[in-house]
């Protein structure tokens, strides 16, 4: 958690992201041990189970549907707690895996543009500071655009970042317009003949509708240079986040067709179990998911670790 | 931000109010929804269970079967639950000690803590004319500690400058040290986000803690925060202790339910929310009022707040006189619409008043926003003195030329004298009726913008 990036020790990234996930699932395991130790799939356990999982973020459609589909399976036979965590495991598997997708870069697009949006506080600088890590280290050329013009200090935060990275940044005044700025970026990404050019944008509430489409704006004017840009739209979402997300994808993804999600700060003990329920509703890719605040610690969303770990069973 | 459960509650008890009188079937039809509802607003399991527990004791009895409308028996009661478990107590900031008193801010990465602290820094230095130090204690986040000093650049609030490798505890005595000096009234100490499972950060912030001896220990959160938020107010109190929390983004669209949580388990009073990008978007929490616009009240006592806050007294008055005899002139518009403004957003302010909720779908469709606003003023802006006094010698050249100053359309510029017209009209009938009437009145549709200068 200093200031030295990564790699600190604790047993890799899935032990990190499993022992931050052991808190909240010591709590949807506890209670299904609880709850089947001696028992029966009867209602009366069906409900807690369910309870369970709302207690997870799964939200109530989907920890409803899922207790639904182990009662067709298992109704009034005798079942251990084991069997109930992996079952659950199984099925939240299989609704992960379609979207557990890393991000493409086409080489065939040069500059491969990512545009990087969400709330205020979500993890976008941080995020985009890991991934021009990874991009350089993939021998990419990276150029960073400081859209957010409003936050104070901003520019600042990215530039660390950039030097880390070894990516240049391009930033304005501030209180300058971004999508002006974007543009400026994405001329200058083209004339050096940069690999990738990642956009920061400032955080917005999704239902401020000015800001929405000064989001908008950044699009419509980039497209001006490169109508296949923005290649990539990132929505940023920390993991602590409850059913307020299903409104942040559907408006970040109405208004700036969002392509792909990542998952920040995993390594608390709030696991962002909303995820399952936005597979399973949006159906878009989980990228990448934050677990640590080192340089190294963006890792692939892996849905069958995630799944697993989310019930307490080993990888 | 709590629509969307007031939403729901809405719906239930609409149904509710058909069935006449209330059998404990119905209430437990109704309680079941409830639940659903407290959840879906990310009220933890945990609280949202004994909530109902308390909700049901009250509302199986007798005093709701003979209640004559047994919806309205039973929105009172989950009201008044609401009120109870948000706090009572009116979450004032406690600055009593020897000065200068320390505040402390802590919270997860990303909670917003440090916008929270130069907006309190702001708010304590206007309202209660404290002479107030702000210091950084994030020595990880990237110009963590340079966003706090541009901050008190813009709030006019001092911020102790930083000391390049300088360690938190450091930083706290000598930003103690500083005010002591210097005769500061408080110091609100600002650290980095931290997960509350961090030890070896939490032991960090208990040593911040005995250095500097706060009077308060703000928990700050995200309105959006999960079912986590338990977990998070629970772990931060019994390491740190905490004497209150603030409530961010109250004017997103999430349902907080994470402030119902954090109350019940912390035992705290949520004492401040944040409701905007602005620094002056700090206000009181006040238990009642968002009790109240979880069951679709509206907030009438924020909205007058609000107002009285950024219109001067006695500059109301004389609108006020002036307006009810139906002398409002374009002028008065333009300096209505510039203080709606400064209220903050249409939609924000929207939000407050009582039967909002559905006008602001209409509002919505009707593309009234906050840029409506801008463009109207520009309207204004663009005629000549002597237009806006008497707007009836506006005639079609001297439209398309406004409407050309204003980079607006000759059928904006025609709207907007037609709602100038509507309003001054409104005022008229409404000196005869008295100010009562102004509130509850009918709204003429489509003019937004004018009917906020009647709510005064």
């Amino acid at each position: 958690m200093s200031d030295d990036a990564g790699g600190n020790g604790g047993g890799g990234w899935l032990g990190r992201l499993k022992s931050g996930l052991s808190r909240s699932s010591e709590k949807i395991t506890g209670s299904i041990t609880g709850l089947f130790t001696k028992r029966k799939l009867d209602a009366a356990a069906l409900q807690d189970l369910e309870d369970a999982l709302i207690a997870g973020d799964l939200g109530v459609a989907t920890a409803t549907r899922l207790a639904g589909s182990l009662s067709d399976q298992r109704f009034d036979q005798e079942i251990t707690p084991d069997e109930v965590r992996a079952l659950l495991a199984d099925d939240i598997t299989k609704i992960l895996e379609p979207v557990a997708r890393p991000l493409d870069i086409d080489v065939n697009r040069k500059p491969f543009v990512i545009l990087v949006c969400g709330v205020n506080g979500s993890g976008k600088t941080t995020t985009i500071g890991k991934l021009a890590g990874q991009f350089r280290d993939q021998g990419k050329s990276v150029i960073i655009a400081a859209a957010d013009t409003f936050r104070a200090a901003a520019v600042e935060q990215l530039q660390v970042w950039g030097e880390r990275a070894g990516a240049e940044v391009i930033s304005g005044q501030p209180g300058a317009d971004a999508a002006g700025l974007a543009f400026g970026a994405l001329e200058k990404a083209r004339a050096g003949g940069a690999d990738i050019l990642m956009i920061d944008t400032a955080g917005r509430l999704q239902n401020r509708k000015d800001l929405m489409a000064e989001l908008e704006k950044i699009v419509r004017v980039i497209a001006k240079l490169d109508d296949s840009a923005p290649h990539a739209t990132l929505l940023v979402m920390d993991a602590t986040i409850g059913q307020n997300a299903h409104s942040q994808v559907e408006t970040f993804k109405q208004m700036i067709n969002v392509s792909g999600l990542v998952m920040t700060k995993l390594d608390g003990s709030a696991k962002g179990g909303v995820v399952v329920a936005l597979a399973e509703k949006f159906g878009l890719p989980v990228h990448a998911v934050g677990v640590g605040e080192g340089i190294d610690d963006l890792r692939p969303f892996e849905a069958r670790a995630f799944a697993r770990s989310l019930m307490g069973l080993d990888a | 931000m709590f629509e969307s459960l007031t939403d729901k509650l809405s719906g239930i008890f609409d149904q509710l109010t058909k069935r006449g009188a209330l059998k404990e079937a119905d209430v437990d039809e109704v309680l079941r929804e409830i639940r659903l509802a407290l959840l879906d607003a990310d009220v933890a399991l945990e609280v949202a269970k004994d909530f109902i527990e308390r909700v049901r004791e009250r509302a199986v009895g007798s005093d709701v079967l003979k209640s004559v409308t047994p919806g309205q028996m039973v929105v009172k009661i989950v009201n008044d639950e609401l009120v109870v478990t948000l706090g009572s107590d009116d979450g004032g900031i406690n600055l009593v000690g020897t000065p200068p008193v320390a505040i402390l801010m802590v919270g997860l990465q990303g909670s917003g803590k440090t916008t929270t602290t130069a907006k309190l820094g702001q708010r304590l230095t206007k309202q209660e004319k404290k002479k107030v130090l702000m210091a950084s204690l994030d020595v990880y986040r990237p110009a963590a500690q340079q966003q706090l000093a541009t901050l008190g650049e813009q709030t006019e609030v001092r911020c102790l400058p930083a000391v390049i490798g300088e360690q938190p505890v450091a930083i706290t005595k000598r930003a103690m040290q500083m005010a002591r000096l210097e005769a500061f009234d408080v110091v609100i100490l600002d650290t980095a986000g931290r997960l509350h499972i961090d030890t070896e950060l939490m032991s960090e912030v208990q040593q911040v803690r005995d250095a500097a001896k706060p009077v308060e220990t703000l928990l700050v959160t995200d309105a959006m925060t999960g079912q986590d938020s338990v977990n998070v107010a629970r772990e931060f109190n019994e390491k740190i202790g905490i004497s209150g929390i603030v409530l961010t983004r109250v004017d997103g669209d999430a349902r907080g339910g994470a402030a119902l949580s954090m109350r019940t388990v912390a035992g705290c009073p949520v004492k401040l929310m944040g409701t905007g990008e602005t620094m002056e978007a700090l206000e009181t929490f006040n238990p009642e009022r968002i009790a109240g616009s979880i069951l679709g009240m509206g907030d009438i006592v924020g909205l007058v707040e609000k107002a009285q806050q950024v219109v001067e007294e006695e500059e109301a008055e004389r609108m006020a006189k002036k307006m009810l005899k139906g002398l409002f002139t374009l002028e008065d518009m333009a300096q209505q619409l510039s203080q709606i403004r400064k209220m903050g957003s249409l939609e924000g302010l929207m939000g407050m008043m009582p039967g909002a909720q559905k006008m602001k779908s209409q509002i919505a469709d009707a593309n009234v926003d906050d840029k409506m606003i801008a463009h109207q003023e520009a309207i204004i802006m663009s005629m000549t003195p002597k237009e806006r006094k008497n707007p009836k010698v506006i005639k079609s050249s001297r439209r398309k030329r406004i409407a050309a100053g204003s980079g607006t359309t000759v059928q904006e510029v025609n709207r907007l004298l037609k709602q100038h017209k509507q309003i001054s009209t409104m005022m008229k009938k409404a000196g005869k009726m008295g100010k009562r009437g102004l509130m509850g009145g009918n709204m003429p549709p489509g003019m937004m913008g004018g009917n906020i200068p009647g709510m005064r």
